[in-house]
């Protein structure tokens, strides 16, 4: 922790470890390029944040860190990226990535079913059958993502009839019972109310110390108020890579500077 | 002018409904009205006897057997084809190929299938005229019906489903399995409803392929009649309108109390999921 805090101070990337380094990453959607050699080494524990207008490629980058372009047909890549040193895509095991590398998504998904069933959903798929382990772990999942309280009492009942804030948080919880290391977040608060947004921003600061959590956002503000790095992605490429206060405060690039002082985007 | 052609469109509205649910209600009126006084206890539960008079139970059983055989061997290969298409195929051209021939397959007439089955299944396969001929016929004829309603429903449950699965590191099977099949089930089970009725309704493929015995069958290699058949049959042979009016009655009530009953299941299954 001593050295995450002297890393932010003096602006010094090499205390901390790595968790994914990403290196010439370019992605095609059949003919189409996406992502335009991408590199990027994101941090252990902490909030990374990718912003940038729409259609930039920032959720089509987020993906590629669970194989989820893989249900996309036509999708080719090209480059490497590694976690924990395993190369993720010269390891056919994507099932074992998607257990390490969680994901949160734009709209809440939950399936229909109980609140129960959602968040014991992915241990229970690991093989999991004990009532009381189940238990355990969903309270716990429940509590990590601060929504314990408000749904205790209805956990047999249907997840589909909480509020969107609340379905985000137990989509959150049912990340976290998998156990994962990393916590993709693709746009996670874009359909929710500024209340239900303001409780997930604070999740998020909380989580921060347990998980690696990578974030794309819309919402330049949400980037300085969560993340300690911030990505700036333009056209498919990484135009600016730095803690968020110089994101924020001074961009090396013109282009920065323009998008975060709301010139575009 | 704009308020006298609102309301113009408005009676034709109001004109088309009424003309199609008065043609049901006067169908099923004529048929109440010309047999009911012939249904009782002994025409339902009574064995048939060829000199006249006696009772349908032997049509009523033929007509069972071929929906559930029927139903046994299409909804699981039904199903399956329709995952296979819809979730595991590549699409491309020859998917393409096979909905646009189970398409077509829905089309055909059901008097060509049962030619088919007389050729195939009762000659070739030397089944002979048999319950079991005719429910193999009607699966054929079944199989599309539910291959398009399941790939239907499968279509409808959201991709965000199937991402939330995968993402928490399930298999594809795990996800069909336990998200994407369950999401399904009100849309396949309404393919099935639908391919009860067809079955119910089927008489010239039957007709061809199950033949025209009017007894009990003893097993499901026996030749029988199906209650559409048999009521053809009194029509046709006898002229006699009333009896056929009355298996009309016994056919409406069954595929009502069918119908009812695999929608109180959907709605059930729903509700273990909800």
């Amino acid at each position: 922790m001593n050295t995450t805090k002297m890393d932010r101070n003096k602006g010094n990337e090499q205390q901390i470890q790595n968790k994914i380094s990403v290196n010439d990453l370019n992605l095609f959607y059949g003919e189409k390029q996406a992502l335009f050699s991408i590199s990027i080494d994101i941090r252990e524990k902490g909030v990374t944040a990718l912003i940038g207008p729409s259609g930039c490629g920032k959720s089509t980058f987020l993906r590629t860190l669970n194989r989820m372009n893989d249900l996309i047909d036509g999708v080719k890549i090209s480059g490497d990226i590694v976690i924990d040193n395993e190369n993720i895509y010269r390891s056919n095991d994507v099932i074992k990535l998607r257990t390490k590398v969680g994901m949160v998504f734009q709209k809440p998904n939950l399936f229909p079913m109980s609140i129960y069933d959602n968040v014991a959903y992915g241990p229970r798929m690991q093989g999991i059958k004990s009532k009381k382990v189940l238990n355990q772990l969903v309270e716990d999942s429940l509590k990590s993502a601060a929504i314990w309280d408000e749904v205790k009492d209805r956990l047999k009942s249907s997840a589909l009839g909480l509020s969107g804030g609340q379905q985000q948080r137990v989509c959150i919880a049912r990340a976290i019972a998998m156990k994962p290391e990393v916590i993709l977040m693709d746009e996670p608060t874009s359909a929710l109310d500024p209340i239900s947004t303001l409780k997930v921003e604070e999740l998020i600061a909380n989580m921060k110390k347990d998980y690696t959590i990578v974030i794309v956002t819309h919402n330049m503000q949400q980037a300085a108020r969560v993340s300690d790095k911030t990505a700036f992605f333009l056209n498919g490429e990484i135009i600016e890579y730095a803690n968020t206060e110089t994101i924020f405060s001074m961009p090396k690039d013109q282009r920065t500077e323009d998008y975060v002082t709301g010139r575009f985007g | 002018m704009r308020k006298a052609k609102d309301y113009f469109f408005q009676s034709l509205l109001w004109l088309s409904a009424i003309i199609t649910i008065a043609t049901l209600c006067i169908i099923v009126g004529f048929i109440f009205y010309k047999g009911i006084h012939l249904i009782n206890l002994d025409f339902i539960f009574g064995d048939y006897s060829p000199s006249g008079g006696g009772g349908i139970l032997p049509m009523i059983v033929t007509t069972i057997y071929t929906i559930v055989i029927s139903l046994l061997i299409a909804t699981p290969i039904g199903i399956l084809a329709a995952v296979y298409l819809q979730e595991y195929a590549k699409q491309g051209r020859l998917i393409r190929i096979i909905r646009f021939a189970t398409e077509s397959l829905t089309g055909i007439p059901s008097i060509i299938y049962g030619l088919f089955g007389a050729v195939f299944f009762v000659t070739v396969l030397k089944m002979g005229m048999s319950i079991i001929a005719a429910s193999l016929t009607l699966t054929i004829i079944v199989l599309p019906v539910i291959i398009r309603t399941t790939e239907e429903a499968l279509k409808t449950v959201p991709l965000t489903y199937r991402e939330g699965s995968l993402a928490l590191g399930t298999t594809k099977l795990q996800t069909l399995y336990k998200v994407i099949l369950p999401s399904a089930m009100p849309g396949i089970l309404s393919g099935i409803i639908l391919s009860i009725g067809r079955i119910v309704g089927e008489s010239a493929a039957i007709f061809l392929t199950a033949g025209t015995v009017a007894a009990m069958p003893e097993n499901i290699f026996s030749s029988a009649r199906t209650l559409t058949v048999h009521s053809f049959l009194v029509t046709q042979e006898a002229g006699d309108i009333e009896l056929a009016a009355a298996v009309g009655i016994v056919l409406i009530v069954i595929i009502l109390i069918l119908n009812l009953s695999a929608t109180f299941i959907s709605k059930k299954l729903n509700k273990a999921d909800y």
